[in-house]
């Protein structure tokens, strides 16, 4: 102990060995997220103006922002629904115990699967060529494409998002749902209560907290994918990511302050999901612990 | 009744899941009109474009695993010995890359470190590269400092560091000799995470206009039809490698702990 108390009397030196990492992170994450911060309230000029914030209500960046939640949102929402049906399939659903790790296995490398080579897989197989869509055309004879789906729209990109969504949600939720404790769904049970009661009221109050929480993450998760979206629907898809994607290569918004507004609001936006999930996430703790 | 429910939904979700992957894996098979056939690997793995790119990303992922070690651990020991108080703030700070999109990140890289700037770093292919590995670092800062970090947590700093001393190890020596052989398992794990990242990162690689594997493959997925589905055959077998290592590793040391 001689030695610690000896370092502690030199504080600057406990400091030294963290100046790496904050320099590091300052200089690489913190001080590039500020500048784009700052730019978005000022002018080209350097002074201080709410003009480029107001500028973005435009049709053409109020859509980009509008299709982009909307798409994160159903994403996150169906990811979750269908996440949740898996997970308590393998935890509380009386299946094989063989079932649940794999499945937990090929989540972490499914949620892993993002980006362009996803992009790719739904198009080999529900694109325009794809496998499926020859199969339903040749051997039943229906056309996607008349029924109204297209894989390069935002039921397109929602319906791929879903591939890393849905096991994001398995294995968030697989720890909170094993910390539902067997007593409470015998006392629910001596209680009188049906399996149906069970859940309604006691389980899934408990379960809220971390299920909320997951969905905001599962959208912020969305909100910021740029790769996926690029390589499914090339540029021609007015979203979020995909306009600052473009503003950054060739300023298609013609004011480069109006691009730092446009990645401000994107900031804002999976800045307030994620407050959302830490928050609900302390709150899920009190129970699921 | 319970089980019939559990059964359809775990069926229906992991149809959804081997659809796309038989679907990729059938397109990239059937170059060749009316059998199936390797001519789309072929091709690709004969481009030079694919190699070149390839070997780009594989070299920028053992820099950016190399770079995030010798940040991570260190810092990660010294608030386990030193700093807990620091503990809140240096984990917000890893977990910022999460809440704040790459794409925003690397916009701020290119205003801030451009050849006008103060720092231009964008001014030379080297200084461009750095900067894309410093970007991939951020990128995998959440992954490598929780697997550290939760590495450490099973060691006891504290003793471990006092024995050294007093035995007058310098703290170079601690670090490499004792502390990282103790959290190797943690380390590899994230090394592998890493490794996943980089090898299919797009958007950063793109906006700093260097000539990586993702760009590549979302350029080839603009002009070509059967070589994406061979790429993402490719990429998919890169994840699930990195994973399975990761599981190998983690069961490798339970194993040896379970021993002592």
């Amino acid at each position: 102990m001689a030695g610690m108390t000896s370092l502690r009397r030199f504080a600057p030196l406990r400091w030294l060995g963290m100046v790496p990492f904050f320099a590091f992170t300052f200089l690489f994450l913190i001080l590039p997220t500020l500048y784009i911060v700052f730019g978005a309230f000022r002018t080209p000029q350097g002074a201080f103006t709410f003009d480029n914030i107001l500028a973005l209500n435009t049709p053409s960046i109020r859509s980009a922002y509008w299709v982009s939640i909307k798409v994160s949102f159903m994403s996150a929402l169906l990811g979750c629904l269908i996440g949740f049906a898996m997970a308590a399939a393998v935890t509380v659903g009386r299946l094989p115990r063989g079932v649940r790790n794999p499945l937990v296995t090929f989540s972490g490398v499914a949620s892993n699967f993002a980006g362009v080579p996803l992009a790719f897989a739904f198009i080999a197989t529900i694109g325009p060529a794809g496998l499926i869509t020859a199969y339903l055309r040749t051997e039943w004879g229906i056309n996607l494409r008349l029924l109204g789906f297209n894989l390069l729209s935002t039921k397109g990109l929602i319906l791929t998002y879903l591939f890393f969504q849905i096991p994001l949600m398995i294995l968030i939720i697989t720890p909170a749902l094993d910390g539902l404790k067997r007593e409470w769904r015998e006392a629910a049970a001596i209680l009188g209560a049906s399996g149906f009661q069970y859940w309604r009221s006691v389980a899934l109050p408990i379960l809220f907290p971390s299920i909320l929480g997951t969905l905001a993450l599962l959208f912020a998760n969305a909100f910021g994918a740029v790769a996926t979206a690029i390589a499914l629907t090339g540029p021609s898809l007015n979203i979020a990511p995909i306009l600052l994607y473009a503003q950054i290569r060739g300023d298609v918004l013609g004011s480069p302050n109006l691009g730092y507004a446009l990645a401000f609001g994107m900031i804002v936006i999976t800045g307030l999901a994620n407050t959302v999930y830490i928050w609900l996430r302390a709150r899920s703790e009190r129970w699921l612990k | 009744m319970i089980r019939i429910w559990s059964w359809g939904a775990l069926i229906i979700g992991m149809i959804y899941f081997i659809l796309p992957l038989v679907g990729m894996t059938e397109f990239s098979l059937s170059m060749r009109r009316g059998e199936y056939s390797f001519d789309a690997y072929a091709v690709v793995l004969s481009d030079s474009q694919f190699q070149a790119t390839f070997s780009y990303s594989v070299i920028m992922a053992l820099f950016t695993i190399v770079f995030g070690v010798l940040l991570v651990v260190p810092t990660a020991y010294w608030v386990r010995l030193r700093m807990p108080e620091l503990r809140p703030y240096v984990e917000f700070i890893t977990l910022l890359p999460l809440v704040i999109p790459a794409i925003v990140v690397v916009f701020g890289y290119i205003r801030l470190y451009n050849t006008s700037s103060w720092l231009p770093m964008t001014g030379t292919a080297l200084g461009t590269n750095i900067l894309l590995m410093f970007g991939y670092a951020t990128l995998s800062l959440p992954y490598m400092y929780r697997a550290v970090d939760t590495g450490l947590r099973a060691v006891d700093v504290g003793t471990l560091t006092e024995a050294a001393q007093s035995l007058g190890a310098s703290w170079v020596t601690i670090l490499a000799r004792i502390i990282l052989p103790n959290v190797l398992a943690a380390v590899l794990s994230g090394a592998f995470l890493t490794f996943a990242i980089v090898m299919g990162e797009f958007t950063m690689a793109a906006l700093l206009d260097r000539p990586a594997f993702g760009p590549y493959m979302q350029l080839l997925g603009a002009n070509r039809a059967y070589e994406p589905s061979a790429l993402a055959v490719i990429a998919f077998a890169i994840t699930w490698a990195c994973m399975g290592l990761i599981q190998l590793v983690t069961r490798f040391t339970k194993h040896t702990r379970a021993q002592t």
